[in-house]
């Protein structure tokens, strides 16, 4: 019986397997950041020892740092100390960090594959859940914890029992005003947010086949959504197109060895997952989420679920989200929107988004955040005049980090209050305490900003 | 970390069920840098009052409460993943907790940092809390060689299961990063065996 990829960059991996136990599994490449790495530097000093392979791990901040003067000192006097933990460790264990006011900083997700660091077939850990963004490069990526985390300083080993398989195929071509985040919202909302659980995903399809590096790199974000640990897609011309001349990629004759071996990269024929599912492109329109996890979404112009189950979870959601079932969401008060976050953080993104507001104006009562995702992004988003294009529509486009995704920093939606967002979790409080989070496209967003209601970005792209 | 083979301790009883990591370690205290001192904040919201008022009603604050052993309701550990919540418990000075289930991720990460989870039956659960109220002082076996926790003066005796690679661990001393240290030269050998027939990483 054949492998799927899955399998063949896992065993290939596997350095030891405890009986009736985990396994203990090879890291190639890990990224960390200031909020999940000071304990386990610090178990690293209660050892006595150092990092095994620290040329294998690099460092970033993220989740904390402010998105407005980053040349200034940190206000928020905890956040500052994280920051200021992880320069100081990186530089006692000698750890490469690309920190506030380096070229390379940025969201740990963003930065990895746009410098050549995320490669196929590699195993990628990272102490936050959406590692899973890596596996558009068909490796195996996913989030680890603190105490795994250390596991990887000390051993670049961690200790893992194997997921199970899934595949979730997409054929066919998605409709105009539909993209990447589009397909992921709508698989999530067919098969909830535990519907994943246990496995890792490969996608695949010619849907998938047909999109950008970056469009993939949203629905393996995403992945975790489901309950999966992770998700991949396996490496074609457009990832090794992308990959190329990158920062870190391999270069000269080893550019050579390595695209052999990474187009051998696939699952086999033959090869049997433990759970499939299918869907059509065709079927699938913009999508928006409704309630308070990412696998209630509705596609735009359909009606919000309704229960009479005033205990169920559907009804608590939409109390907290203060929405009726079986009304309408189009035409719904938007307050604010954020484009921003790992899973639409990036030059794409920013494009999109620019393209669609050129020339017109946000809506006066809407506060538009563009959060991109790394310097570089920002950096190319100004060559390529979208900051100017951005800044006439209304939209403020700030400096790299998590920003409002998981409000760490004071980029917070206020209670209460409505947000079109291009991140990842609408959890209660995740954008805020009371924020009202409805996930969305780029474009959906965008064209929120713009009306200042939900709008149906179809009809907008016929104008 | 320590080894774990046998330990006699009163018990420190929580008949509460559903206990979240939220009431363990309030999400407040996860700003931190260092593992250490989340003992303090454990039960954080039960035992203090107004701030920093000790409640004296709450078990914890209860005279010569210095024992090992945390005898709690159902499905202790559930809700929101974090570490912090084992780290608290254990910390504080707990090394066991006793309960009739286990929320999934708590019992994995109590294991990872030297917490046994003790699972016992629902009547058997009901008798020790029975046993610590009628005597405060009665004393808990915890036999994890023999996977068996007794109170000898009521004569209850019942068999835990533990997963045998936790167990090996936990009467090592070690944790899995020791376990992984030990690995290390087939860590290398690993390495170098990948660098010669250039499988898929880099
Ligand atoms: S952008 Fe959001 S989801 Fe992504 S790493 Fe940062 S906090 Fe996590």
């Amino acid at each position: 019986m054949g492998k799927t990829l899955f399998d063949k960059i896992w065993d290939s991996h596997v350095v030891h397997a405890v009986k009736d136990g985990p396994q203990v599994v090879y890291i190639d490449r890990h990224f960390i950041h200031e909020v999940t790495s000071p304990q386990a530097f610090a178990g690293l000093k209660n050892r006595g020892i150092g990092l095994f392979r620290p040329e294998q791990t690099i460092a970033t901040a993220d989740h904390n740092v402010p998105t407005e003067n980053q040349h200034l000192p940190i206000k928020d006097a905890l956040s500052k100390h994280q920051v200021d933990t992880l320069i100081k460790n990186c530089k006692e264990f000698g750890v490469e960090l690309y920190g506030l006011g380096h070229p390379y900083q940025g969201i740990v997700h963003v930065i990895g594959p746009e410098l050549g660091i995320t490669q196929p077939g590699m195993t990628i850990v990272c102490g936050d859940s959406h590692t899973s963004t890596h596996g558009a490069f068909g490796n195996i990526a996913f989030g680890i914890g603190t105490s795994e985390v250390e596991q990887v300083m000390a051993t670049q080993c961690v200790l893992q029992r194997k997921p199970k398989t899934m595949k979730i195929q997409v054929d066919g071509k998605l409709n105009k005003g539909v993209v990447s985040k589009d397909i992921v919202l709508y698989i999530i909302s067919k098969l909830s947010a535990s519907g994943g659980t246990g496995h890792f995903i490969e996608f695949c399809g010619s849907a998938i086949e047909e999109l950008s590096m970056e469009a993939r790199m949203t629905i393996c974000n995403m992945s975790i959504e489901m309950g999966a640990r992770g998700g991949l897609i396996a490496p074609d011309q457009t990832t090794f197109d992308y990959i190329k001349g990158r920062t870190f990629a391999p270069i000269g004759d080893d550019w050579a060895a390595k695209l052999k071996e990474w187009q051998e990269l696939k699952t086999d024929e033959d090869a049997v997952f433990d759970t499939e599912y299918y869907f059509k492109a065709e079927e699938i329109s913009p999508m928006i989420t409704y309630g308070t996890n990412p696998g209630m979404g509705i596609g735009i112009a359909e009606l919000i679920p309704e229960t009479n189950d005033a205990s169920s979870g559907l009804a608590k959601s939409l109390q907290y989200m203060d929405l009726q079932g079986g009304s309408q969401l189009i035409g719904h008060q938007v307050d604010y929107v954020f484009i921003g976050s790992c899973t639409n953080s990036r030059i794409e993104d920013l494009r999109m988004v620019a393209e669609m507001v050129k020339g017109k104006k946000k809506a006066d009562h809407v506060q538009a955040m563009i959060v991109p995702g790394s310097k570089q992004v920002e950096e190319q988003a100004k060559a390529e005049g979208l900051d100017v294009i951005l800044k006439e529509a209304g939209f403020e486009l700030r400096q790299p980090g998590c920003s409002a995704c998981l409000g760490m920093n004071e980029d917070k939606v206020p209670k209460g209050k409505y947000c079109v967002s291009t991140s990842n979790r609408n959890f209660e409080g995740r954008q805020g305490p009371g924020a009202r989070t409805m996930l969305a496209s780029p474009l959906t967003a965008a064209a929120a900003a713009l009306t200042g209601k939900i709008t149906d970005v179809r009809e907008f792209l016929k104008n | 970390m320590e080894k774990f083979n046998t330990l006699y301790s009163k018990g420190i009883p929580l008949p509460v069920e559903d206990i979240d990591t939220d009431q363990i370690i309030p999400a407040r205290f996860l700003k931190a840098v260092s593992r250490e001192g989340f003992g303090d904040n454990l039960f954080r919201d039960w035992r203090y009052v107004e701030g920093d008022q000790p409640n004296p009603d709450f078990v914890l604050n209860q005279p010569d409460i210095e024992d090992q052993i945390l005898v709690a309701g159902r499905n202790f550990g559930c809700g929101s993943s974090r570490e912090h919540a084992a780290w608290a418990l254990y910390d504080y000075g707990i090394k066991v907790v006793v309960s009739s289930f286990f929320a999934d991720i708590f019992k994995n990460n109590a294991l990872n940092n030297g917490l046994l989870p003790v699972q016992v039956s629902e009547e058997n659960l009901k008798k020790i809390f029975a046993a610590i109220k009628e005597d405060s002082n009665v004393e808990i076996e915890v036999n994890l060689q023999e996977q068996y926790i007794k109170i000898e003066s009521i004569g209850l005796k019942e068999t835990f299961e533990i997963n045998s690679y936790k167990k090996y661990c936990l009467l090592n001393g070690f944790d899995d990063i020791d376990f992984l240290l030990n690995k290390k030269e087939e860590i290398e050998q690993f390495e170098k065996r990948k660098n010669n027939t250039k499988t898929v990483s880099a």
